[in-house]
């Protein structure tokens, strides 16, 4: 459970952030995104673990890429299969978890050191706790971008008849900044010793 | 510790086994993914013919039976004649246009479109075997990007009975308005050419009048003149004589 707040890898870590500015403008695309992310974290450490004692030191960072890559790609070609609309909006994004830091980061950080269960369970937490913050910062962004979630309307828009205008910042990328910097700020205020030393 | 060769070893096994995997994968779910492409198409032929609206959640059963007066023709674009002997599955404009022995330079165009595909796939609405409407494909530069949608015409060819945006990266709020119904009303009643035969439908800056009185012309997304002015450019690219103006004309013969 550390890395959901204690250790988010998004707010404490800072990882991770391009891809949680540009899919979390609509629920739908940040759910899908988070499930990816969370399988691709769980497996890629499941099997660098597996592989722990075999993978020769000198080319562990290239087998560690070379697994997470082929995992993006499967699941990115299951997302084409299975949810093919959400798919189609998240474009690059699938493909780009291969760059994700927090996944790299808990291949060489934790399943190269850990037992296979513990290096799953690791997976599945920082895949969580990165899930976490984008759900949020989706909440946020689909609620006062568009005044919908999961697309059912929340806010009635002024164009179709009701009150709320909707912030255009909130759908574009800056807009997840604000909203992650807010998060980050909330979340250190209530543990202050998350804050880097001065 | 590790000899060259473990490693070496290594490497091909990892790089094997993630092969087997990922062409296994991709080979598996490539009918499926096939067919969603398909059923997109279809539904986005659908809106720009006005007989389905995104809100609407067909199914499969659903799309297959709306779909079932809809017949899809190859057309030379050159000549404007249908190629009735061509499979339409075969034929994808969009990779055509992308290849040098399928496809032609484009004149200077302000849709800024580079290559034009010799064929391309044009749907034919035929309730009971007369035809109702044609759902042409078109595609040009906006402010960010290229849009891609369908427009549809009535059988006079001339008409505008609809138009749908299936891909584009215009800023959500202002040029991404493309996509919102209400604006995608003003179209239908629209006429595209004038009486001298000339592409001039124009998406104007501010409001323009109703169908009837002011027939050549749309009211402008507001906050977007690149978006705006991108629809007109395309518009009169695909419908005027480069694009689909040809095989417009043999519908007219025809009628």
């Amino acid at each position: 459970m550390d890395p959901l707040i204690h250790n988010n890898p998004i707010a404490l870590q800072v990882l991770g952030i391009c891809s949680a500015l540009a899919v979390t403008t609509t629920m739908a695309t940040t759910t899908v995104m988070c499930v990816a992310v969370v399988a691709v974290n769980a497996l890629s450490n499941l099997s660098v673990s597996l592989l722990r004692h075999r993978i020769p030191n000198s080319i562990r960072i290239i087998v560690q890429l070379t697994i997470i890559a082929s995992l993006v790609i499967v699941t990115d070609q299951v997302l084409k299969a299975y949810v093919y609309e959400v798919s189609r909006q998240l474009t690059v994004f699938v493909g780009l978890i291969i760059t994700n830091c927090i996944i790299m980061g808990r291949a060489e950080a934790f399943a190269m050191q850990n037992p296979p269960l513990r290096s799953l369970l690791d997976g599945i937490g920082n895949g969580l706790g990165y899930a976490a913050v984008l759900l949020v910062t989706g909440t946020l962004r689909e609620i006062f971008g568009s005044g919908s979630f999961f697309g059912a309307p929340v806010l009635p828009l002024a164009s179709e008849g009701g009150w709320y205008t909707p912030n255009g910042l909130m759908t574009l990328s800056p807009g997840a900044f604000f909203v992650i910097g807010f998060l980050i700020w909330t979340l250190r205020w209530f543990r202050p010793e998350q804050n880097e030393a001065e | 510790m590790n000899s060259a060769r473990t490693i070496l070893g290594f490497a091909a096994a990892v790089c094997l086994v993630c092969a087997v995997l990922v062409s296994g994968s991709a080979v598996a779910l490539r009918s499926l993914q096939v067919e969603n492409a398909e059923r997109e198409r279809q539904r986005n032929v659908l809106y720009a013919a006005g007989l389905a609206t995104p809100d609407e959640d067909l199914d499969e059963a659903a799309l297959a039976a709306r779909f079932g007066d809809i017949r899809a023709v190859v057309v030379d674009l050159e000549t404007g004649e249908e190629l009735p002997d061509v499979d339409p599955a075969t034929v994808d404009p969009l990779v055509e246009a992308g290849l040098a022995d399928s496809s032609r330079p484009a004149p200077d165009n302000p849709a800024r479109i580079r290559r034009i595909e010799d064929r391309s796939v044009v749907y034919r609405v035929e309730p009971a075997g007369r035809l109702e409407a044609v759902v042409l494909p078109v595609r040009g530069q906006g402010l960010w990007s290229v849009l891609y949608g369908f427009v549809a015409l009535e059988s006079d060819g001339n008409t505008v009975r609809g138009l749908t945006f299936y891909d584009h990266r215009e800023t959500p709020g202002l040029g991404g308005e493309v996509d919102n119904p209400a604006w995608k009303a003003l179209w239908p009643g629209r006429r595209v050419f004038s009486d001298a035969g000339e592409a001039v439908i124009e998406v104007v800056r501010g409001a323009a009048g109703s169908p009837l009185d002011d027939p050549h012309r749309v009211d402008g997304l507001a906050g977007a003149t690149m978006t705006s002015r991108g629809v007109t450019n395309l518009l009169r690219f695909w419908l005027g004589e480069a694009g689909f103006g040809p095989y417009l004309e043999q519908l007219d013969e025809a009628d």
